[in-house]
């Protein structure tokens, strides 16, 4: 099984893990000011590249805790 | 006829050879009317359908690989028409009519055996459900009922239907129609019809960018050359993303890892379909005798074709509680598609920014059934330059309007 390097915990097996999409997303300033299309991109668009995706991941069945991992979409390999 | 089954040079009858080739091996032309990108079966039908319904055959299905090599080659085969929504009940039962008659249309055997499907129940909450959706199919004319425990055992006897299991069977919703094909033969029946018709179908020719003017596309690069474009449809499934990228068009699409596996063969013991939700696994038994299972994606996204090995383990862990005699048979081989997800579960076809690109995505887990329908509906779209009837709630729009077509909560499991 694949490890995933936890930042507080250290390496650990897949299934420990809960995948977050992709980082970055934050959240509108002026949500109030957003058109329609500006809402469907907060909402329904990601990025979908083939290589390195920056993610969110969460070791939810360990620490708990969130970080962020950039991992090749075609490699499935952690890069950092 | 000379009868060679006896006298000196008796021999056995013989089925006659299979061709070496179904289809030719072209080299592309400069430019075609139309450029397919994308040889999986949806390219394939919609080349199909452009030179039987409309006359359009100076056109070019380019794959990057060999034809039907990625999910075309990689699903489990399932044909079913029993969604919630009218929306999805249009395209899906238009599709599996135009299955009932294909083996004819294409000249071709696809194995299409309509050996129905079961979608288990397993809570209250989904036995509302079921009955709910049972109740929609009827109204859009699709066959449909609700059958309880007992007769889940007489269509299906190996299922466990007893009462002392983690999720006990209540019921399922029954599609007598529904149904299995061979994916490889439905493939090669739409490329040698295509062939026949005259379109060029050109393997090992990846898309790798667009040659466009103001808001048209003129053509595509490839690698093998560049190839003029009077219009450009997208049938690239999980690949997608790396098109529309380049485009520079947003697609609201993810890409994930779905895996699938098979047994070693095995005497006929499962006469349908059986698809759980809940326990999260499907299953149905090969023409040879492989017992064909599958169930959702890998969580995170994926272009690499395969996936997780535990997400295999939890399918065989609920393929085993719901079908205890499966506990003895050997797991033969594994593998993984790439399929496009989108937020509703429903396809996205249609018009796009650019005036004469088409988009035909988002069929995510389930788009094989869709094959011989979606292939009519683009190709219509494309000829009149205006979607389909079919087609048209699917479009990009809907993530800006709001109406979407949403399939994931009611519409029984994925695929
Ligand atoms: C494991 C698994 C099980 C499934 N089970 C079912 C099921 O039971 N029932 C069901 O209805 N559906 C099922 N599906 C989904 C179904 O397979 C897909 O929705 C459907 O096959 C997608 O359409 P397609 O056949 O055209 O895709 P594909 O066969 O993937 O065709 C896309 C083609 O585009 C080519 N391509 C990509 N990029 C480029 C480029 N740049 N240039 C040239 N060519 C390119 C690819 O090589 C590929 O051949 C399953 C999928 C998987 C992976
Ligand atoms: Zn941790």
């Amino acid at each position: 099984m694949q490890l995933i390097d936890c930042p507080w915990c250290g390496p650990r097996e897949e299934v420990e893990f809960h995948y977050g999409g992709q980082a970055g997303v934050a959240y509108p300033a002026a949500p109030a000011e957003l058109s329609d299309e500006e809402w469907a991109r907060f909402v329904f668009h990601r990025a979908n590249p083939k290589g390195p995706l920056h993610e969110r991941w969460s070791h939810s069945a360990g620490c708990r805790r969130w970080f962020t991992a950039v991992r090749d979409t075609a490699t499935y390999r952690f890069e950092k | 006829m000379t009868d060679t089954t006896t006298g000196p040079d008796a021999r056995p009858w013989q089925p006659p050879d299979h061709p070496d080739f179904l289809w030719r091996t072209p080299e592309p032309k400069r430019s075609y009317d139309v450029v397919i990108v994308g040889g999986g079966g949806h390219g394939l039908a919609t080349a199909h359908y452009l030179a039987k319904n409309h006359g359009i055959t100076n056109v070019a299905v380019l794959e990057k690989g060999w034809l039907a090599g990625g999910n075309m080659a990689r699903n489990t085969t399932l044909i079913r028409s029993n969604y919630l929504w009218d929306e999805s009940a249009a395209i899906y039962e238009h599709s599996l009519k135009l299955w009932e008659g294909l083996e004819e249309d294409l000249g071709y055997p696809i194995l299409f055996s309509q050996r129905g499907v079961l979608n288990l129940a397993h809570t209250e909450q989904d036995v509302r459900e079921s009955l709910r959706r049972v109740e929609a199919n009827k109204l859009n004319g699709i066959d449909a009922e609700w059958i309880g425990p007992d007769e889940v055992a007489k269509i299906c006897p190996i299922v466990n239907v007893s009462s002392d299991i983690r999720y006990p069977v209540h019921g399922a919703t029954y599609q007598p129609r529904a149904g299995i094909a061979k994916h490889d033969y439905v493939a090669w029946g739409f490329a040698r019809r295509a062939d026949e018709a005259g379109i060029d179908l050109i393997q090992d020719c990846a898309v790798t960018g667009f040659t466009t003017d103001g808001d048209r596309v003129t053509g595509v690069r490839t690698t093998r050359g560049e190839i003029a474009a009077g219009k450009v449809a997208l049938c690239a499934a999980g690949h997608t993303s790396t098109l529309t990228d380049l485009l520079g068009i947003p697609v609201p699409i993810q890409s994930h890892p779905l895996q699938a596996l098979v047994s070693e063969l095995l005497e006929p013991v499962h006469p349908t379909i059986v698809m759980s939700n809940a326990v999260h696994v499907y299953v149905s038994q090969a023409h040879k005798g492989e017992l064909v299972m599958g169930a959702g994606v890998d969580s995170y996204n994926g272009y690499g074709q395969r996936g997780a090995f535990h997400i295999i383990e939890r399918q065989m862990a609920a393929a085993v509680e719901l079908f205890p005699v499966f506990a003895r048979a050997h797991l033969l081989r594994t593998w993984g598609g790439i399929v496009d997800v989108t937020a509703d579960a429903s396809p996205i076809v249609g018009r796009t920014p650019y005036e004469n690109v088409y988009l035909n995505c988002g069929w995510g887990t389930g788009g094989f059934k869709a094959t011989p329908g979606i292939g009519w509906c683009l190709a219509h779209t494309i000829a009149h330059d205006e979607p389909h009837p079919y087609v048209a709630p699917f479009g990009l729009d809907r993530f800006v309007t709001g109406a979407l077509v949403d399939e994931h909560g009611a519409a029984a499991v994925a695929h």
